[in-house]
């Protein structure tokens, strides 16, 4: 009965809420005021049973599900037991490599799209979910990388695979850029640093129209070459397909090893109290800059895939809300997991793609499941558990 | 020498727009120790609110200032509700989670605001009625200060003394600043968080409805996206004054109104925002803390 009492206030309070934006429409031009009241009816409606739901979900939250601590999650029982894990890892592959031959050229494009995400995704991991750094401006890298290739090719027409270490290197070096001023701030104020840079470079590519064209961007841009060869456009998207494959399977041994070397382990100290990290006597700052800068290598590289890719860059593509979506798919898919952030990309690249007919409500759900996310399952959907050893008996 | 008022005047307009909608920043920072990516937001729904307002009071016959007053009334009133909203879901939830949860739920929250005027209105830029009269006795210095710009300067100076006042002598204010200093104690005092907190929540979202309602009626034109570079730029000038601190956000908008004002007048336009994070970025690499914030030393 309380419940019940409690719905219908908070329809009420929502239906009264939106009433000016979902009801009335005023088209000040004409004159006319629209006004909508099927939208307030839904809005009543929608609320009143939601308010059930969330009320569910959060008493569930509230009574915790325990983790039962010995029985380890299954991700962890199929990476570290060797039986599981080669036939899987097998099985993964033998589906990426014949992939192509079963679907649509389009579906391949956005398997590619989905790959560069991972990537990216797993650049950010190393700055945010390893080091702890909250960088919002992660997309400025991408730019770089991407205008690099775009400027050599068309001024000097480098090919893509110059470019491409090239803007490995190009990203490395903003990285630093980036990582000197900000070393010693800390939490918020980074974040919103960071944020700046990456507003700035937008901007800076947008109006320096000179050096960069602007807003309408670099166009024909060189796909890249198959040992010198140049091939049509649809070679051309299976090729860097599979180029993606090679790269991502690259990325994760290369973040792996990372993450178990000791820069990893370092981050991992600072990520959890810088204080008592400087304390141990590991160099902050040459740790912080080596998480900025080989961070940024894989944006940038990233850039110089998505220019040969999609042959037109412009400013437009590299906005604070890319970043917002990388950072979703390393907050999203699990800090620090790399399964996760890879799952995090798939799940959140394909799904608006496989939910076309919803596509005005993308961004609405996009924004919606963050929040949900958060309030329901902030450690992701794979919670980074730390390495634990366990002795038997032998 | 007359470009140098015009420009300090406009720098002054532009940085009182900035201090309403950084106080929201600033105030909620400084209780919670959340950055609301969705305030912002709420100015843009506040400008939306008082344009919705502002038609329908027209077309049913009031006129000048009392349809100003009235689309004001009604725009801080639901700004205000939605500030309360946002909060109890997007936050209270995450109270007690680590730093990174209720930013990116805010982050989230931005987004889902931003698409949700743009489904249920529009995305074309709206024409804003100009709301403000032309007065009189300020016709002779039209050209360096216009009327609207000293409603916008008015307005914010009664607003500001409105809040420290508040601040100052309310027990709700007292309140504030408690939580403000340490939660944990406050709660131990007696002090009822969860209401503290909202009325933050409602008071910053009110100034910045404000801020919203006299900019729009400024500029002509409303579009959904307007919360963003405004919400960036007011949490600069926040983060610039010392985040945390309310003379600060004050402080910290108008130098970086002022900034801005100066460097489009004598370098270059095209380059406005460039200037606004420039300038942050200085600041906080040579005073961290911003300008009056208190530089902490952090314990293990």
């Amino acid at each position: 009965m309380k419940d019940l009492k409690q719905s219908f206030f908070i329809s009420v309070w929502f239906m009264l809420l939106t009433f000016p934006i979902m009801v009335i429409r005023v088209n000040t031009i004409e004159k006319v005021v629209q006004w909508r009241w099927t939208n307030m009816a839904a809005m009543g409606i929608g609320t009143f049973i939601l308010s059930y739901l969330w009320r569910y979900m959060l008493a569930r939250k509230e009574a915790g599900a325990q983790e039962n601590g010995d029985v380890l999650p299954w991700h962890q029982k199929l990476f570290s037991e060797r039986k599981y894990f080669i036939p899987f890892v097998a099985a993964v592959l033998t589906f990426a490599a014949l992939f192509p031959l079963f679907v649509s050229e389009y579906r391949v494009n956005i398997m590619i799209t989905a790959m560069i995400y991972v990537v990216l995704g797993l650049g950010l991991n190393i700055v945010v979910g390893l080091a702890g750094l909250l960088d919002l401006g992660y997309v400025a890298f991408y730019a770089v990388g991407a205008y690099t290739y775009a400027l050599l090719n068309y001024h000097f027409h480098v090919g893509f695979w110059l470019a491409l270490p090239l803007g490995a290197l190009v990203g490395a070096v903003f990285g630093i850029l980036l990582g000197i001023p900000v070393l010693r701030l800390r939490g918020d104020y980074l974040a919103i640093v960071t944020l700046g840079f990456g507003e700035i470079i937008r901007l800076i590519l947008e109006n320096w129209g000179a050096f960069s064209f602007g807003p309408s961007g670099i166009a024909n841009i060189s796909r890249p070459t198959f040992f010198g060869m140049m091939i049509t456009r649809s070679q051309g998207i299976l090729f860097m397909y599979y180029l993606m494959i090679a790269l991502g399977i690259f990325t994760i041994f290369v973040v792996n090893r990372l993450q178990d070397s000791r820069l990893g382990r370092s981050w991992l100290a600072l990520r959890e109290d810088e204080i008592a990290c400087q304390a141990m006597g590991i160099d902050r700052m040459k740790t912080k800059l080596a998480a900025f800068a080989l961070g940024a290598t894989w944006a940038g590289m990233m850039g110089v895939i998505f220019a040969a890719k999609t042959s037109f860059i412009n400013p437009a593509s590299f906005t604070f809300l890319e970043s917002a979506i990388i950072l979703s798919i390393v907050v999203l898919g699990g800090m620090g997991s790399i399964l996760g952030v890879t799952l995090g990309a798939f799940i959140l690249i394909l799904l608006p793609e496989e939910l076309r007919a919803f596509s005005q409500y993308r961004m609405l759900i996009f924004g919606a499941s963050m929040v949900l996310m958060m309030v329901f399952r902030p450690q992701g959907i794979i919670s980074n558990v730390r390495r634990s050893y366990e002795y038997h008996e032998s | 020498m007359e470009y140098f008022f015009e420009l300090f005047l406009g720098g002054l307009t532009r940085g009182s727009i900035y201090a309403l909608i950084a106080l929201g920043y600033t105030m909620v920072y400084g209780i919670i120790e959340l950055i609301n990516f969705a305030h912002g937001e709420i100015y843009m729904i506040g400008a939306f609110t008082a344009l919705i307002a502002a038609s329908l009071l027209t077309m049913a016959g009031f006129k000048g200032l009392a349809v100003l007053a009235l689309a004001m009334v009604i725009a801080v009133i639901y700004a205000g509700a939605y500030g309360y909203t946002v909060e109890k879901i997007a936050y209270q939830p995450l109270r007690q989670a680590s730093r990174l949860s209720p930013l990116i739920s805010a982050i989230g929250m931005s987004i889902f605001l931003q698409n949700y005027v743009l489904l249920a209105q529009t995305s074309d830029f709206l024409p804003f009625p100009s709301l403000i009269p032309q007065f009189g006795f300020m016709k002779s210095v039209e050209h360096i200060f216009s009327s609207s710009e000293l409603v916008i300067v008015s307005v914010t100076t009664v607003s500001m003394i409105l809040l420290t006042c508040l601040i100052k002598f309310t027990r709700m204010g007292k309140a504030m600043r408690a939580t403000a200093q340490d939660r944990k104690m406050a709660m131990l005092a007696g002090i009822n968080i969860n209401r503290v907190i909202s009325t933050t929540f409602v008071i910053g979202s009110s100034l910045a409805a404000v801020g919203g309602v006299l900019i729009a009626s400024h500029i002509g034109q409303i579009n959904f996206y307007i919360g963003f570079t405004a919400g960036i730029k007011a949490f600069t000038a926040a983060v610039l004054g010392g985040i945390g601190s309310i003379p600060g956000a004050v402080l910290g908008a108008l130098v970086l109104g002022w900034t801005e004002s100066f460097a489009t007048g004598y370098i270059s336009s095209d380059y406005e925002d460039v200037f606004a994070f420039l300038l942050l970025v200085l600041i906080l690499i040579f005073r961290p803390e911003g300008l009056l914030g208190k530089s902490s030393t952090h314990k293990v």
